[in-house]
Formats: C-alpha cells, sequence, structure tokens
C-alpha cells in the first residue's frame, strides 16, 4: 500500500480491498477448479471419447447473474466516493495551479508562488484550480489517491483534505513530451502552525487578487464593467461565478472559469442578454496566469444592490446573495 | 500414438497449395487464402520482432530509477513505437489475417474467401502501411505515445507524425477489407448443412471481429486525418489556441482504439474455445452462450470508451454512464470463462502444447479481466489510470490473452498449415517458459501501479526499483520463451515429422482434408451432418480415422460409453 495522506485515500483503499478480495477469490476459483478438471479428467486412453453435455440454463443465469450483482456493488461504491470526490467542498482554501512543460507553476490565494512544490495544511479542504500553457499534463499525488487532468483553454479542479504532514510525490501523469518524467514535485503538508509560519515567511509577494485588481484597471476593463465590477455598458462581474447567465441566443449557463475565460478571450461567442457585441478581444494579451488574477479579483467582489446583469429572470432570492461573500469560491459543479 | 489410417494418397506424392506453384510470383500474385494467410505470417512475425526489440530495449532503460541508458527523447521514441507496432502491425492483424484467413474457409468447408483478389489487396495494403511506418521510424521515429494525444502531437512534437499516422490509417484498410471479406464469405459460403449454430466458434468470434473492424476502423481513419489537418494548417478542431477542444480527439480516437481492443481479442477467445473443445474432446458448454456473448462484447464494446477518460475533465455523469457500461461488457467475457471451464467437466483432457496455452489464456484473461473491474470502478480508476496499473491490466490482456491464444493457434493448426508436426516436447517446455516470464513480467506492474509509478516514465524515483528489475528479469525469460518456437517452428517446416489429415482425431471441417490442403481446400464439397465439436457417432469417428476399418462398431460403442476395450 502506497502511503495513505488525505480523507481520500482511505476510502479508495477501502474500495480497493474489495476488489482485490473479489479478484483472489474468482482467479483462485477458476485456477483451482480448472487444475482439479484437468488433473482429473486426463485422457487415460487414447480412443475415449466423453459423454456429451448440452450445457445448462440455470448454470448460465447463476454465472451471468451473480458476477453482474458484484459488478453492480463495485460499480455503485466506484461512483458514490468519485461523486464526492468530483464536487468542490464550498469552504475550501483556493490554489492555482499552472502547468507547462515541464514545470508546475503555484500560487496560494494569498499570494505566495511556488514552483514544483505545494505546501498545504494539514485538515483544511484545499480545492486546486487547474490549467496548462501547453498542452495536457496530469496532476497527480498518489498518497492523496487522486488525479486530474489539466487542460490547455480549460479549467479543471480537484479537491482533498491532507490528513498526515509529511512530503509527498507530485507526478505529472499525463504524457507531455520530452522532459515528462522530469514534470515532478512534492507536496509538503504541515501542521497548521508551521504552515501559518511559511506562510508569513513568503508573504513579500502580491495576492492574485489584488494583482488582479491591477491588470484589470491597466487592460481597460473598469470603462465598462465598472471600478467594482458592478456593470454598466458590460454587464455586472461582482458575484458572477456560480450565476445563472441568461445569453441573447436564448440559452442559460452557469458561469465558470472557462466561461470567464472564453468571454475575455473571446468575447462574442456568449454574449450576455441585454448587451451588445461591443467589447474588443484578449486572446493572447492575457496569459493564463493573469486570467487566473483577474478571476481572483472578480471572486473578491462584493455584489451591491440589485442585480443588473440578468435583467430577464432574475434568479430567485437567496440563491445568489450568500455566496456573494469575498473569496466566496467557485460554487459552480464543474 | 497410433497412427490412424488416413484415405489419401501419401503425403509426398500429393499436390498441395504449397507445391502446387513454385517460385516468388506465384506467391505475390496468389489468389489462395492459404497462401495469403502465410504471406501475413510473414509479415507480421516481422513486426512482432520490431516490436519485441523496442520492450528490450524499455526493460532495460527502467532497470535502475535513473535515466541512463536512453535519453529521455530517445526513450520516449521508443515506448511509442513499441505500441504502435504491436497495436496496430502485430496484435489486430494478427489472428484474424493469418489464422483466420487461413481456416475460415476451411473451417466452414469453402474453396477460398468470397473475394481472393481483396484478400490479397488487403495484404499488400497492410505491406504499404508497414513499409510507410517503417520509413518514418528509421527517418526520426515518434514521440507522441501510441495514443497521439492532441495538443501534443499537433503541436508540439517535433517528430514524424503525419508519416507514422499515415501509414496507420493506410492499414486501416486492409483491416477493413478482412473483415467485410470474412462477413460475406461467412453469410455466402458455407457448405451444405453448415447452419449457423453447428460453426465453430472460431468463426462466430471472426464473424463479431469483423463486424468492429468495418464499423469502427473508418472512425480511427477519420481522426487520423483531422489530426494531419490540424498539425499541418492549424484549422482549429483540436487545438485550444485555435478555439478547438483537445478532448474531443480522445472521443475520436478511444471510439475507434477501445473497440479495437475487441478487434485484438475475440478471434482469441475464439481459438480458446476450440482448443478448450477439441482437447477435452467436448462439445462447449454453453454453445449459443459463448457464441453470442462474441457478438455481445462485439456491440458493448463500442459503448465504453469514456472509460479512458474518466480524468480528463468529461462530465462526472458521462463518467458514470461510461463505468457503468463498462462494468455491462465484463459479463460476457466472464461467461465464457465459466463456460470454458464447465467444458472440462468429464471430459478427456490431452496436455498437448495447444491446451497448455488455452489454460495459460484462461488463467491470465481471468487476472486481466478482473483487473478490468478496477479500472471500469470510477473512484479506483481515478488513482490507477495512467500509472504501471493499466500497463499491467493491458499487457495481461494483450499478451496473456492475445498472444498466447495466437500462439496456442498457431501450434494446434501448424500440421495443417505446414504439413509438419512441431517438436511436442520443446512446446510443451516453451509454453511454461513464457507462461513464467509473462507473469513475473507484470504481475510486479500491479504493484508499482497501485503504489503510483506513472507510465511512460524514463526515470522514476528509486522506490519503484525493486519492482522494475522484477519485470526485466521477466521480460528476459518472455524473450527467451518466445525465441524458442521462433526456431523450432521455422525448424519443423523442413525436418518435422510428416503431419497426417487429422493429427488431433478431431471432428472439424479443417481436419476432413488433407495436411496441408490442396489449393481447392476440399477435394469434393463437403456436406455436414454433425453439430460443431460432436465426438459421438461411430461411423464418423471411422470416417475421421479414429478407428481403424476393422475395428468393429461395437468396438467403438464401447470406446464411446466409456467401457475399456
Amino acid at each position: 500500500m502506497p502511503e495513505s495522506a488525505s480523507t481520500y485515500s482511505s476510502q479508495v483503499d477501502a474500495l480497493y480491498f474489495y476488489l482485490s478480495g473479489v479478484t483472489i477469490f474468482f482467479t483462485l476459483l477458476i485456477s483451482i477448479v480448472l487444475i482439479f478438471f484437468v488433473v482429473k479428467y486426463r485422457r487415460r486412453s487414447l480412443y475415449e471419447i466423453p459423454r456429451p453435455i448440452a450445457g445448462s440454463h440455470k448454470l448460465e443465469t447463476l454465472w451471468s447473474v451473480v458476477p453482474f450483482l458484484i459488478a453492480m456493488s463495485m460499480f455503485a461504491w466506484g461512483a458514490q466516493i468519485y461523486f464526492h470526490q468530483y464536487r468542490s467542498p464550498k469552504n475550501a482554501d483556493e490554489i492555482y495551479v499552472v502547468a507547462k512543460q515541464w514545470m508546475w507553476k503555484i500560487q496560494h490565494s494569498t499570494g505566495q508562488r511556488e514552483i514544483n512544490q505545494l505546501h498545504v495544511p494539514v485538515g483544511r479542504k484545499i480545492k486546486l484550480i487547474m490549467t496548462s500553457e501547453d498542452t495536457i499534463h496530469d496532476f497527480y499525488v498518489p498518497a492523496f489517491r487522486m488525479k486530474a487532468d489539466v487542460l490547455p483553454g480549460r479549467y479543471t479542479t480537484q479537491w482533498f483534505e491532507a490528513t498526515k504532514p509529511g512530503t509527498y510525490h507530485l507526478f505529472c501523469a499525463e504524457y507531455c513530451g520530452m522532459n515528462h518524467s522530469g514534470m515532478i514535485g512534492s507536496v509538503i503538508v504541515m501542521q497548521p502552525t508551521d504552515f501559518d509560519n511559511w506562510l508569513s515567511g513568503n508573504a513579500s509577494q502580491q495576492a492574485p487578487a489584488v494583482a488582479g485588481q491591477q491588470l484589470y484597471e491597466s487592460l481597460g476593463c473598469v470603462s465598462c464593467h465598472g471600478a467594482r465590477g458592478e456593470g454598466g455598458r458590460g454587464p455586472s462581474l461582482a458575484g458572477i461565478f456560480g450565476r445563472k447567465v441568461f445569453l441573447t441566443n436564448g440559452q442559460t449557463l452557469t458561469a465558470d472559469e472557462s466561461y470567464i475565460r472564453e468571454s475575455i478571450e473571446n468575447p462574442g461567442a456568449k454574449l450576455v442578454s441585454g448587451f451588445g457585441p461591443i467589447m474588443p478581444t484578449f486572446q493572447g494579451q492575457v496569459s493564463p496566469e493573469q486570467l487566473i488574477q483577474l478571476m481572483a479579483f472578480m471572486k473578491s467582489l462584493q455584489v451591491t444592490g440589485p442585480q443588473p446583469a440578468t435583467p430577464a429572470a432574475a434568479p430567485a432570492p437567496g440563491e445568489t446573495s450568500p455566496r456573494a461573500t469575498p473569496n466566496a469560491g467557485t460554487t459552480a459543479p464543474r | 500414438m497410433q497412427a490412424p489410417e488416413t484415405f489419401e494418397t501419401p503425403a509426398a506424392e500429393r499436390v498441395n497449395y504449397l507445391n502446387a506453384q513454385y517460385g516468388l510470383k506465384s506467391w505475390l500474385l496468389t489468389k489462395d487464402h492459404k497462401r495469403i494467410g502465410l504471406l501475413y505470417l510473414g509479415s507480421i512475425s516481422f513486426f512482432f520482432l520490431i516490436g519485441g526489440l523496442y520492450a528490450m530495449f524499455i526493460r532495460l532503460e527502467l532497470l535502475t530509477p535513473q535515466g541512463d541508458f536512453l535519453s529521455s527523447a530517445t526513450y520516449n521514441k521508443v515506448f511509442t513505437q513499441h505500441g504502435i507496432i504491436m497495436v496496430f502491425f502485430f496484435l489486430i492483424p494478427s489472428i484474424p489475417a493469418t489464422l483466420g484467413n487461413f481456416l475460415v474457409p476451411l473451417m466452414i468447408g469453402a474453396k477460398d474467401l468470397a473475394f481472393p483478389r481483396i484478400n490479397l489487396l488487403s495484404w499488400y495494403i497492410y505491406l504499404l502501411g508497414g513499409v510507410i511506418t517503417i520509413y518514418a521510424l528509421l527517418a526520426g521515429g515518434i514521440d507522441t505515445g501510441w495514443t497521439f494525444y492532441v495538443p501534443y502531437s499537433t503541436t508540439f512534437s517535433n517528430s514524424y507524425v503525419i508519416a507514422t499516422g499515415a501509414g496507420i490509417f493506410i492499414s486501416g484498410f486492409s483491416s477493413i477489407l478482412t473483415g467485410l471479406n470474412f462477413i460475406v464469405t461467412i453469410h455466402t459460403m458455407r457448405a451444405p448443412g453448415m447452419t449457423w449454430f453447428r460453426m465453430p466458434l472460431f468463426i462466430w468470434a471472426h464473424y463479431a471481429t469483423s463486424l468492429i473492424m468495418i464499423l469502427g476502423t473508418p472512425v480511427i481513419a477519420i481522426t487520423i486525418l483531422l489530426l494531419a489537418f490540424e498539425r499541418l494548417a492549424h484549422v482549429g478542431i483540436f487545438d485550444p489556441a485555435n478555439g478547438g477542444d483537445p478532448v474531443l480527439f480522445q472521443h475520436l480516437f478511444w471510439f475507434y482504439s477501445h473497440p479495437a481492443v475487441y478487434i485484438m481479442v475475440l478471434p482469441g477467445m475464439g481459438i480458446i474455445s476450440e482448443l478448450i473443445a477439441n482437447f477435452s474432446r467436448k462439445n462447449i458448454f454453453g454453445y449459443s452462450f459463448v457464441a453470442f456473448s462474441s457478438l455481445a462484447i462485439a456491440v458493448f464494446g463500442f459503448l465504453v470508451w469514456g472509460h479512458h477518460m474518466f480524468v480528463s475533465g468529461q462530465s462526472v455523469y458521462a463518467g458514470m454512464v461510461f463505468s457503468f457500461l463498462s462494468f455491462a461488457v465484463a459479463i460476457p467475457s466472464a461467461v465464457k470463462v465459466f463456460n470454458w471451464t464447465a467444458t472440462l467437466y468429464k471430459g478427456s483432457i490431452s496436455y498437448d502444447t495447444p491446451m497448455l496455452y488455452a489454460l495459460g489464456f484462461i488463467g491470465l484473461f481471468t487476472i486481466g479481466g478482473m483487473t478490468g473491474l478496477f479500472l471500469a470502478t470510477l473512484g479506483v480508476n481515478v488513482h490507477t489510470t495512467d500509472t504501471y496499473f493499466v500497463v499491467a491490466h493491458f499487457h495481461y490482456v494483450m499478451v496473456g490473452g492475445t498472444l498466447l491464444a495466437y500462439l496456442g493457434g498457431l501450434h494446434y493448426w501448424w500440421p495443417k498449415i505446414t504439413g509438419r508436426m512441431y517438436p511436442e516436447g520443446w512446446g510443451r517446455f516453451s509454453a511454461l517458459v513464457i507462461f513464467v516470464g509473462f507473469n513475473l513480467t507484470f504481475l510486479p506492474q500491479f504493484i508499482a501501479g497501485y503504489l503510483g509509478m506513472p507510465r511512460r516514465y524514463h526515470a522514476y524515483p528509486p522506490e519503484f526499483q525493486v519492482f522494475n528489475v522484477l519485470s526485466s528479469a521477466g521480460a528476459s525469460i518472455l524473450g527467451v520463451g518466445l525465441l524458442i518456437p521462433l526456431v523450432y517452428l521455422i525448424w519443423s517446416m523442413r525436418y518435422g515429422k510428416r503431419a497426417e489429415a487429422n493429427p488431433w482425431h478431431l471432428p472439424g471441417l479443417e481436419w476432413r482434408t488433407p495436411s496441408p490442403p490442396p489449393t481447392e481446400n476440399f477435394l469434393v464439397t463437403p456436406l455436414v451432418t454433425w453439430e460443431a465439436y460432436e465426438f459421438a457417432p461411430p461411423e464418423e469417428l471411422r470416417v475421421i480415422g479414429m478407428f481403424k476399418e476393422d475395428e468393429s462398431l461395437e468396438d467403438a460403442d464401447a470406446v464411446i460409453n466409456g467401457k475399456p476395450l
């Protein structure tokens, strides 16, 4: 067994033991019966012809239905823990991961940057928001039993809660070119107090939300979306993450990182209902890291007053307001 | 074993498909399915040797944790080329194009395949694809992994992606033509009396395989074309920098490449059904369940491709559907294993080399199949996918399954193909060596994988070394085990004992014609009056040479009822 260092890893191991047990049982069953038959019914005379046996519907049913039921138990158990793992909790700390050939660039929401290392505290839920600058990579921490592809032009997430301080392998698990096997690092799990010390020892860097605000101003987003994202000629950005967005083509979607990225790089693709195609494209002007900073800034904006962005059908009261706290994080199910 | 009486002229004087014509031209322009089968046999063996050579380099490199034997760029090419050669140029054509080509007409009592010229064309197409691929390997090779994932393959790789893709694209047509030929032949050219449910299960398996070949292969062709467009012109289908979707490529790729797994393993299952029934002299237990499970696998196999993509960012609900369907497709495979085992019950089991391969297949395929369930299970897949666990799993299915079945089938039909017996002692010995070497190679990889060793790693953390050393040691045993048959099979073509028409004393149609068969397969059109694997009727046994003419039917009756003579 590899080291088990997250709340998720023990669940995976339990299921793994179940699967191993079933596998060993059936492999032994088949092997023993096979060997028994092969020895017992070995050919004793050259001319012997055994009596034919046609088959048995009862037996066929038995060995179709029993494996099916066992398979369904595996399916249900596996799907349950996967589903649980797939939905990020709302109160998780967000950490941004940008992968490129062949390194991991990591930034904490408090501003600390790391390369090929990830420091996290024990017992706190951590959500990784990941994207790639070039090809597909995969963020894999065996001790946490977690893995997710990191795609260019898209944001994937995964979350974990570490349970045991220590240093664990971080691997790139999706083949990404020449130095794929060098794209490794470590996840360092610390006691919360040690982690806080570590954070304060590295506090000189700018938080992504602050950097994002500077970008927001220098790129001129202010003129249409307002200084605090309250909206104007462009839709409101405050509390945008996880909100339902109504588009000019009649569709609705839930705003998430990928939608925001698309709207920055290709604004005409999914226009918010009630707004014209007046925004210029920022394709090629904003790096994946800067995109993350812009999003961190948007997430820090507070909702003020009524919602102007979705005039056609305002979301039900109570749906957006609880999320409108600063750093509420993405609530969009992804 | 006492030589049963044969009713034909002595083999040495007979005209058969091998000595009917001589000269290179008579081979290169042949329309005889048996000769084309041999052409394929030669060419896939060549590709198998190349693929095996790459495997040797991989295992040498992984002996130590540091990347010290090959550079990382070379290592990436080596594992990519190992995969491409083995999958597209060995595993996919292996059984259908050689044994299938040779035996489908013989086993249903036909003179040839329905389209002999198309059959020859398919070999040339395969060869052309192979030559282009070999050119790409010699010119500089390819480093994308056999899966060609974008955008690495379209934008970042500086290797011969398009040339290799062209080779695979072209060889795919040979697959389609072979599948087409089999389907038409099985539908229209069965001998009188050979009803669908009298067909040997080898034929059912090839029918199911042909369906996948025809329906699946065009998809990989389209995928490779799109890949080439994207790489040459950056049209923006897959590359997110141009508004494309890299996951779309994975969907298209696996839509073919998962069913392709069944192209590789279904014919193997067909061989195992033959071997288990014939070497225990029993009709197969639950014939129709085994036959239909092949079709069920072929159909369901098209619906499970998404289980390769549980961590690729596809929707969680899609993941659940694909996981469910993947469990569903496991059931027909399980049914086959149970039926094979039940067939042995109260049989008369011989320990000839082909049977040893068949028994090995059942054991290894059980492990390969059961570990497939780990990967179908969503929660466990997240941890094990893209690790050595996957590598071990598919080698258990592809090598422990397909390769063992192929070798078993090759030994079983060798007397029919060449008219010569292989040396039985060496055969059993090498089967044993292969079994031991195989397990030593791939069992440790399950452990390394669960411990977290990612696949396609040129260098790895030192704690994984012990498993890699075991694996490399096993691979060298496996390599020796595979070289032994290569040597003695070639030796036996000239020096082996002459084979009788029916050396195993079996009822199948292919054993009721001389070894090697005449060009037209059967001197008279056979009339089939027996069920598949029907060993019973004594008159029949006399006809197929199990009894001497002077033995009375009473003696035969005594034999059938199990009484001592």
